[in-house]
């Protein structure tokens, strides 16, 4: 499966080997971790919704874009559902290729792309015991990618 | 005609529920959008909010079919 959402931790080890190929001399691996701050808020976990049956599709197709346009040899990702906590593993992808500058690119395009496509929410659990959905948009208009990473 | 509407993340909380079936004239993804918020008043209209119909991502000026599942989406933030 190139695209997939797991409820369990991700096995990031397995999923490296699963894009090994001895014709690639690059492998290249984006963990998005939970962060225990955002904008003034301390983070005590996070919780990811996903609609599943469109999100494994796009994010397929993400992941087909990507080869199709950097000519990478193989690409995944892995996308956390449920209730995650600090310095769980919320997203994984990883890309091998011949060389590293297409998958350094290609790695970029499909995190970039699973934030603004994928039917994903995110809320986020503070200390203070208020919880609040995050809404990437704003993210955008803060300057940084949110939630990571 | 009838329209299976069903809401996610935020619209879920600001409409109370999962789903419901509207009986209305038809149009648009975005008209239809515009009664359930009139009819849910906390349900707020968001510039990067995504429609799929029938499982499949589209536009907010798609005409909807008789008997077509709309799902609207809050704002997405995977990752």
């Amino acid at each position: 499966m190139k695209f997939s959402v797991s409820k369990t931790a991700i096995d990031v080890s397995a999923a490296k080997k699963s894009v090994a190929d001895d014709s690639c001399g690059a492998l290249v691996v984006f963990e998005g971790w939970i962060r225990d701050h955002n904008e003034g808020q301390q983070v005590k976990r996070l919780e990811y919704e996903v609609y599943r049956p469109l999100a494994e599709k796009e994010g397929a197709r993400i992941i087909d874009e990507a080869v199709q346009r950097f000519g990478v040899s193989h690409a995944l990702c892995i996308h956390r559902e449920g209730l995650l906590e600090l310095g769980e593993v919320a997203v994984l992808v990883c890309v091998s290729s011949p060389h590293r500058g297409e998958a350094f690119d290609a790695c970029r395009y499909i995190i970039d792309q699973t934030k603004v496509r994928l039917p994903i929410w995110k809320k986020e659990h503070y200390v203070s015991g208020v919880s609040e959905w995050v809404n990437c948009e704003h993210c955008a208009a803060a300057g940084h990618a949110h939630g990571d990473h | 005609m009838k329209t299976k509407v069903s809401y996610f993340a935020l619209f879920r909380e600001q409409t109370g529920r999962h789903s419901e079936m509207v009986e209305w004239t038809g149009g648009t993804a975005a008209e239809l959008f515009g009664i359930m918020s009139q009819k849910h008043e906390s349900l707020q209209a968001e510039a990067a909010a995504l429609v799929a119909i029938n499982d499949e991502m589209c536009d907010w000026e798609t005409v909807l079919n008789d008997g077509d599942e709309v799902l609207f989406f809050p704002p997405v933030a995977g990752g």
